[in-house]
Order: C-alpha cells, then sequence, then structure tokens
C-alpha cells in the first residue's frame, strides 16, 4: 500500500517535473546568497557552511510541505483515501516518504556540490550528506502534521511554517552540530545516532498524528 | 448518593460557577501580589553580589515558571478535550494560552532588563533563554493556528494536536539546546545558582509566584467565559442572560 502510493505520488512528481526543480534551486540560491551577504572570506565561510546549509535545507524543505495533500485535497482524492479501507497512516506514511523522495533526496545529493562553494573538506562533507539524508526525512514526517492541519486554510503557507519552524530545531541543532564536529575534529557519531533516533520516532508517531490532523481537517 | 461529576462540564453551568470564583481569586491575587512585592521591596535584603538589580526576580521567576507550567495544562485540556469530546477542556486551553504567551514574554522582557546591568548584554543565547524563546514561538503557533481556523471545534481538534506535539518536543528541543549550548558557548556568561538564598527573598519569590497563578486563574475563567458566551450566543440561555442583563 505505502509502495502504491509511493508510486503513484513518484509517477505524479514526474509528470510536473518543474516543481521538484523549484524546491532545488531555492535551496541552492538561498545557500549561495550568503556569501555575497556576509563577504568571501574562506575561514569564515567554512564555519558557516553547516548552519547555512542545514537552514537552508529546513525552508526549501517547508516551503514543499503545502504540496503535501493540497492537490489530493482539490480533487477530492483524498477524500477517498479517507473513505478507503486501508489505514490512513499507512496512507500518510507513503506521502512523507514520497514528499521526501521529491524534495529532500535533491537537497542531500545537491548537499555535497554547495559544500565545495564553501571550501569544506571531504570528510566534512560526507557527514553533512549523511546528516542530511538522516535529518531531511524527519523534516517531511514532522511537516506532514502540520501540512494536514493547515489544509485548506486561508493563509496556510505561512502558518506552516509558524507551527513547524520550533519543530525543527532539535533537527538543525544536531545536523549542523555533525558537520561542526567534524570540522573540529571531534566525533560526530552522537550527533548523527541522535539524528536516527529523531528519525525513528518521527517514523512510529508523526504518521499517526498526521492522520489524526488529516481526518480532523476534512471533517 | 450519586454525584454528577459532569455538572460543570457544560459550558452553561461552567459559566455560573465561573463567575462565582473569579471574586474569590481576584482577591486572592490582589493580596499575595501586595504581600510578595513588599517583601520583594522591603523585607528582602540588598543582594552583595547585584545590588538592587536582582529584585526583577519577584516578576522574572514566576513568570518563567507559570509559562511553562501553563503550556503543559493548556495541552492536558486540549488533550481532554480532543480524547473525550468535551467543549469546555477546549475553551480552557484556548483561554490558558494568551496568559501563557503573555508570561513567557514577560520572562523574556524582564531577563533582558536583568541581563543589561548584570550581564552587560540584553541578550545571550543561554539554553534557558533559548528554550525559553522556542516556547513563546509555540504559543504563537497554537494560538495562529486557532485563529486561522474558522470552525471553532475544528479549531479546537487542530490546537490541541499542535499542543500535544508541542508538549511531546518540549523536552527534546530543551536537551538539544542545552546541548548546542554547551558545545557552543564557553563559560562567559551562565545563569550561575547563588550557593544560598536569603529567606525573605526565596519566602518573596514564592508568594509572587503564587499570585501569579492566581491572576492566571482569574484571566483563564474570564477569558473562558468569554469564549463560552460567544460561541454559545445561539443558545437560550445567553439569550435569557441577555434580557435579564438589559431589564
Amino acid at each position: 500500500m505505502i509502495l502504491w502510493i509511493i508510486k503513484r505520488d513518484l509517477l505524479l512528481a514526474m509528470r510536473r517535473r518543474s516543481d521538484v526543480l523549484t524546491t532545488l534551486f531555492f535551496f541552492i540560491i538561498v545557500v549561495s546568497l550568503f556569501p555575497l551577504g556576509v563577504g568571501p572570506e574562506m575561514n569564515m565561510l567554512r564555519m558557516m557552511a553547516p548552519g547555512v546549509v542545514w537552514v537552508a535545507a529546513l525552508l526549501a524543505s517547508m516551503l514543499a510541505l503545502g504540496r503535501m495533500f493540497s492537490s489530493d485535497y482539490v480533487d477530492g482524492t483524498l477524500e477517498q483515501m479517507l473513505l478507503s479501507p486501508v489505514s490512513l497512516s499507512g496512507l500518510v506514511m507513503g506521502k512523507a516518504l514520497s514528499h521526501w523522495l521529491v524534495t529532500g533526496v535533491p537537497l542531500v545529493l545537491m548537499a555535497p556540490v554547495l559544500g565545495i562553494q564553501y571550501d569544506l573538506p571531504v570528510e566534512a562533507l560526507m557527514v553533512l550528506t549523511l546528516s542530511l539524508l538522516l535529518g531531511t526525512p524527519v523534516l517531511s514526517l514532522v511537516g506532514a502534521i502540520g501540512a494536514a492541519l493547515t489544509l485548506g486554510l486561508r493563509g496556510g503557507g505561512v502558518l506552516v511554517s509558524l507551527l513547524v519552524l520550533p519543530l525543527y530545531i532539535p533537527v538543525l541543532i544536531f545536523g549542523a552540530g555533525a558537520v561542526e564536529a567534524s570540522t573540529a575534529g571531534m566525533g560526530f557519531d552522537a550527533h548523527l545516532s541522535l539524528l536516527g533516533a529523531f528519525l525513528l520516532v518521527s517514523l512510529v508517531f508523526s504518521p499517526w498524528a498526521t492522520a489524526a490532523s488529516l481526518r480532523i481537517s476534512m471533517a | 448518593m450519586t454525584i454528577n461529576w459532569f455538572k460543570y462540564a457544560s459550558p452553561a453551568s461552567f459559566y455560573f460557577l465561573a463567575g462565582r470564583m473569579i471574586p474569590f481569586f481576584i482577591i486572592a491575587a490582589v493580596i499575595l501580589l501586595i504581600i510578595g512585592l513588599y517583601i520583594g521591596f522591603f523585607v528582602a535584603p540588598t543582594d552583595f553580589q547585584q545590588g538592587e538589580a536582582y529584585r526583577i526576580i519577584f516578576i522574572h521567576v514566576p513568570a518563567a515558571w507559570m509559562s511553562m507550567f501553563l503550556y503543559v495544562v493548556m495541552a492536558f485540556w486540549a488533550g481532554i478535550g480532543l480524547a473525550f469530546n468535551t467543549r469546555l477542556s477546549s475553551m480552557v486551553a484556548s483561554a490558558i494560552a494568551p496568559t501563557g504567551a503573555m508570561f513567557t514574554f514577560l520572562a523574556l522582557w524582564t531577563g533582558a532588563w536583568w541581563g543589561k546591568p548584570m550581564w552587560g548584554t540584553w541578550w545571550v543565547w543561554d539554553a534557558r533563554l533559548t528554550s525559553e524563546l522556542i516556547l513563546f514561538f509555540l504559543y504563537i503557533g497554537f494560538m495562529s493556528l486557532q485563529a486561522a481556523i474558522d470552525d471553532p471545534r475544528r479549531a479546537d481538534k487542530a490546537g490541541a494536536i499542535i499542543a500535544l506535539v508541542g508538549v511531546v518536543n518540549i523536552p527534546i528541543i530543551y536537551f538539544s539546546v542545552q546541548w548546542w549550548n554547551t558545545l557552543h558557548q564557553g563559560a562567559s556568561v551562565s545563569l550561575v545558582q547563588s550557593p544560598k538564598m536569603a529567606t525573605a527573598m526565596l519566602t518573596g519569590m514564592l508568594i509572587m509566584a503564587l499570585a501569579a497563578w492566581m491572576y492566571s486563574i482569574v484571566m483563564v475563567l474570564m477569558r473562558t467565559r468569554m469564549i463560552i458566551l460567544e460561541r454559545e450566543r445561539h443558545t437560550a440561555w445567553v439569550s435569557e442572560l441577555k434580557e435579564g442583563v438589559s431589564k
């Protein structure tokens, strides 16, 4: 069931590639703006890189949240999904995962390239990619709750950022922290383990909370 | 004899109960406030390190305590409202949010006023300050979500979910911020607990905390009454109330 919905959402995304690309380019542009704002000194950029890339990833993934349920909501598919006998949590999990595949994975793949812009060493680039790989699914899963709650509301896009961004803070801290620890020559295993723990916790609880939110929003 | 435990779960009967309770809590709040401020300004000794400026803790500490406590209470009532579909619990939860946000803001504001003479800066990225700021964001998120939804029952339930998600996240956020803080910051400034506090200071602070508590109860009851009136304006008992007032 989850696989079916992932396949469907990926197919829909491939039919409208521009949506995927806008998120990715938003990410690239935000990251590239920072050197223009603070100046091109490499030492400072190297220090800022983890935070800048992670904040940009947070914003990019948040911007795409509105799309997670809205088109299905508008054309009535979501209503049919709610009526269907299969578990709504499973469906929601599939939607969150396909959202991650469409918006999160391109960010993960692009991050090392952007890291080079900031002159990060090779090990730090690897850690950055790994931390994003573990962290971005959490963003999609937690964001799904916000997207479900703000479904069909006026000003939903701004509202979802108010709801979701404070909840993203732990992911930001440990995601950027892992890269900083590696550039400082310290161990980064603990950070990555914690990110993994966040991923597992959100995999368990988020589909359930999102399903409850969808039922409230559609009632 | 059987007791009807749910009598006051009905908004109509709670409205009158709250109306009868409010004066007592107002009196308690005013008396405690006067005693607390008197101890704070005239009885408590001057701190030998911080001078007179420390006296802001009589507002600051109770505000910080209430801000955290009220969020949990709000999430509790929102959760009850979500689980048992009781309208009044959700109304109480919505009534708590503005008071909680006010205390959070007050804690941040008085903290800044204290920080300037003590630390020489309005703001530091200390773990407690940062988590208090995030708590403020969570309150704002809850209130703006409820404000954006026109249907009050949907607003109640959606707010309940975001409040509960926030409660689950608060410990995670708190510990991540604490760890982040210890990783980043040297021991330049930190909230070092003074080894011992004069009894008068502690008494004053506790009495002020009780006053803040009483004040919160008053505000929440009053706001709940407003919400009840607003939502039940089409019912018979509210129109009877209106006629009674106009007579």
